[in-house]
């Protein structure tokens, strides 16, 4: 079988020979293969002219047998889309350019898998593969993030040729469904939806239930604002998610996967779409893959814009057609999920790991990380640092390798702050927290979480009254408004927080913040109401100094608050009128030029005399 | 809601074309006598049907819940719930600009603003000639490119208050 044909595999031998056959092939392939990065954040940043000019200077170059092109997910290098990795098969050797532009395809089409001059060239270190053992001078290491960017993911072939489907193939046909929840309770994997409870634990608890209706879900309502790790995998690499799906449906006895995926990744959808079919075409799912008497099936259900969603027995619900709402629990989904049968709900990154810990074994996996956590860890690296992008790092690394080691640091010469985990449920930390170890305790004990990995970078000019009262937005918006301290409580933290915002709050509000958010946190239903109080408790706690400057001095430091900031005209003034025309509230006085006024009762603060000047007259307290 | 069950309206009959596809997605579906099952294929269905009518009105929705076996209140109750479902029909452009954390802090909010100011119309209004809708948008996962603004399927990145103008340009 060849890259172009799919036919059903019918065993594990057919699945040997197909990989086999396709490095044969591979090999015999076009001496240069130009990785072009095509994920939502890729296609938003303009890459797809860049490919299509790629594509038409090969055709006029006639390089069509010498440089092969393939479309792959993100390769996780934001910073700098559009990006592409020439490989030269060879010598094994990568180039990776970013900011590729049109017009550089010809040079970079003559060059083949020499440097291209005028083209800006990214060090590598960021990458070093799964299959690598030797140490490559780099804090990152791919487990999760194997194939993203580096296969098609439209191309089951691609897959298979990168062992793919090689763990599944081992389990259903020489492993016992016990064997393989031990193997997942040895590897100590940990869920990196946020939680961190132990996938093989779980498991357990659904493989000990009667046998009958069993399902296994893959959490990909991807929620938090400002993580992407999910869409970076199921864009880049679905078939992974699906093989650990079918590997999970065998260690707990379901025949049944669901994959519930948020509505605003399109391209997602259409990728996972097209593997589910391609993987039903070639007998990996169905009924009896591999002639193994096993069988498994995956649909897709879809959301429709509910953060509280992400939850487990919210999700549920969602997918039984219901308005996602949490439930109590216990009972858990292990034991009554979906359709009140054993469900077990496993996050797209945890799944992710699967296949190579089947393949690789629970001893490697352990090496990897520290002895509580052991792993890996992807972190959307965003906000005000240098190089933003998917980071994934061996767990333990410390903040300060991610955001000034792979992140280079902050952009605009600005100072760091503060850099927030967790998203909505997590909190902020300072520069005396950037040397702590990362796992799931270090954060909690520091206040914040580990969440789904989000990490967004901020600088002095960002207020962090502001950041939490942000959150709360958040939060208020997507509270399901079931139980009465998440529905009200936050509502008033969140006028609280307005009140520090405008200079109108004291002490005590201030300690009521304080009182409310612990009362929040031990009495609301789900895990969404009780971390919703951890972006204040932890500003409070941390940036203790900014809240006193707004509520003892009417001040904010950063200026955000426009409330709190006055605008006044110095010396400097020439009396050029130009802020006076470009204020939109007429609040600006003075003949042409003598020194100009603002009216502070009339001025609305919105900072565009201070754009507008010329001449740096107009200060910003 | 805003319409009365005496007077329905006619959105459903006014669009037999539409109305013809949601009549053959909704008979494809493994439908069984349980609904309680049935109800599991609500959520696609409502996609389908926005998809469809580019709003969810009473006809519609009535059509589906008759279609799976269940009450239109328990169908409404989902519309409510989920911020993607809009009982309401939105202008032909729709712009949303990220609310996400990245987009936050690069300033999200100055672009909205600037939208306001020039479409004389607020977060989650439409222009009274129906041609722009504005709203917030969960976030879309385009961090690296914060703000992002996305205008029907359209993606802008590192969009700036004076690109605001051009991007409505580009509606043309």
């Amino acid at each position: 079988m060849t890259m172009s044909t799919i036919t059903p595999l019918k065993d594990r031998d057919a699945l040997s020979t197909w990989a086999a056959d396709l490095k044969t092939e591979r090999a015999s392939g076009a001496p240069v293969v130009i990785r072009v990065s095509m994920g939502t954040c890729g296609i938003a940043a303009k890459t797809t002219p860049v490919l299509e000019a790629l594509q038409s200077e090969i055709r006029s170059q006639q390089k069509e047998s010498q440089i092969e092109i393939v479309q792959t997910g993100c390769m996780g290098l934001c910073h700098s889309e559009p990006t592409i990795e020439v490989y030269d098969r060879q010598t094994q050797q990568s180039i990776f350019y970013g900011n590729v532009k049109p017009e550089q395809a010809p040079t970079l089409i003559r060059e083949e898998s020499s440097q291209a001059f005028g083209v800006d060239v990214l060090t590598q270190n960021w990458y070093r593969p799964e299959e690598t053992d030797a140490d490559v001078e780099t804090a990152q290491a791919r487990i999760v993030l194997r194939n993203t960017g580096r296969i098609d993911p439209e191309s089951i072939a691609d897959y298979v040729g990168t062992q793919g489907y090689a763990a599944l193939a081992n389990v259903v046909t020489t492993m016992q469904p016990d064997e393989v929840t031990q193997t997942m309770i040895d590897a100590g994997l940990r869920g990196r939806g946020g939680g961190g409870f132990p996938t093989g634990v779980k498991w357990q608890f659904a493989a000990k239930q009667p046998a009958g209706e069993k399902y296994v879900i893959c959490n990909a309502d991807e929620g938090d604002p400002g993580a992407f790790m999910d869409r970076a995998v199921l864009e880049g690499d679905p078939h992974a998610v699906l093989e650990a799906m079918a590997i999970s449906g065998f260690a707990i006895g379901a025949a049944q996967g669901v994959v519930y995926i948020r509505a605003e990744y399109p391209l997602a959808i259409e990728r996972l779409e097209l593997a589910i079919q391609q993987a039903r075409d070639c007998g990996l799912l169905g009924t009896n893959i591999l002639g193994s008497g096993f069988d498994f099936d995956i649909e897709l259900k879809y959301g429709a814009g509910a953060f509280v969603c992400g939850e487990e027995t919210a999700l549920i619900h969602s997918i039984e057609g219901l308005r996602g709402e949490p439930i109590f629990k216990p009972p858990f989904p292990a034991v009554e999920g979906l359709w009140e049968k054993p469900t077990i709900v496993n996050n797209v990154e945890t799944l992710a790991n699967i296949c190579a810990i089947m393949r690789r074994g629970a001893k490697w996996f352990r090496q990897i990380g520290t002895e509580k956590c052991p792993g890996t860890k992807v972190f959307a690296l965003a906000g005000k640092v240098k190089r933003v992008g998917l980071v994934e790092v061996p767990m333990g690394t410390t903040l300060r390798d991610i955001i000034f080691g792979v992140g280079q640091g902050i952009a605009n010469d600005r100072a760091f702050k503060a850099v927030q985990t967790g998203g909505p449920s997590g909190g902020c930390l300072k520069t005396e927290d950037l040397d702590t170890p990362i796992d799931y305790e270090s954060l909690r004990a520091l206040g914040s979480m580990m969440g789904s990995g989000g990490m967004i970078v901020m600088d002095e000019d960002d207020c962090m009254v502001n950041i939490a009262k942000y959150f709360l937005e958040f939060t208020l918006d997507e509270s399901c408004g079931r139980c009465t301290p998440c529905r009200i409580g936050n509502k008033r933290l969140h006028e609280m927080l307005v009140k520090v915002c405008s200079g109108r709050a004291d002490m005590r509000t201030l300690e009521k913040l304080r009182q409310l958010s612990d009362t929040i946190k031990d009495t609301s239903l789900c895990g969404l109401g009780q971390t919703s109080p951890n972006p204040v408790l932890s500003t409070l706690r941390q940036f203790r100094r900014e809240y006193l400057d707004h509520v003892m001095n009417h001040k904010c430091t950063a200026g955000v608050c426009s409330a709190l900031v006055r605008y006044d005209i110095n010396e400097r003034c020439v009396g050029c009128t130009l802020c006076a025309r470009n204020c939109p509230v007429s609040c600006i006085t003075g003949a042409p030029k003598e020194h100009h006024e603002i009216d502070q009762e009339r001025c609305i603060k919105c900072g565009v005399c201070q754009q507008a000047c010329k001449f740096h007259a107009v200060d910003k307290h | 809601m805003s319409t009365t069950c005496c007077e329905r309206d006619t959105v459903i009959d006014d669009q037999p074309e539409a109305r013809q596809t949601l009549d053959t997605y909704l008979d494809s579906l493994p439908l069984t006598d349980d609904s309680t099952r049935n109800r599991g294929f609500l959520i696609q269905s409502l996609h389908k049907a926005q998809d469809l009518f580019g709003y969810l009105p009473e006809s519609v929705q009535l059509l589906v819940a008759n279609k799976l076996g269940i009450h239109l209140s328990q169908v409404y109750g989902v519309i409510s719930f989920y911020s993607f479902f809009s009982d309401t029909p939105s202008g032909e452009f729709r712009i949303n600009v990220c609310t996400g954390t990245a987009c936050f802090v690069k300033g999200a909010g100055k672009i909205v603003e600037e939208f306001t100011r020039l479409l004389g119309i607020d977060e989650g209004e439409t222009t009274g000639d129906m041609r722009f809708s504005l709203g917030g948008l969960r976030c879309v996962g385009a961090c690296s490119l914060a703000p992002v603004v996305m205008v029907n399927e359209r993606v802008y990145g590192n969009v700036t208050p004076e690109m605001v103008p051009e991007i409505l340009n580009d509606c043309e």
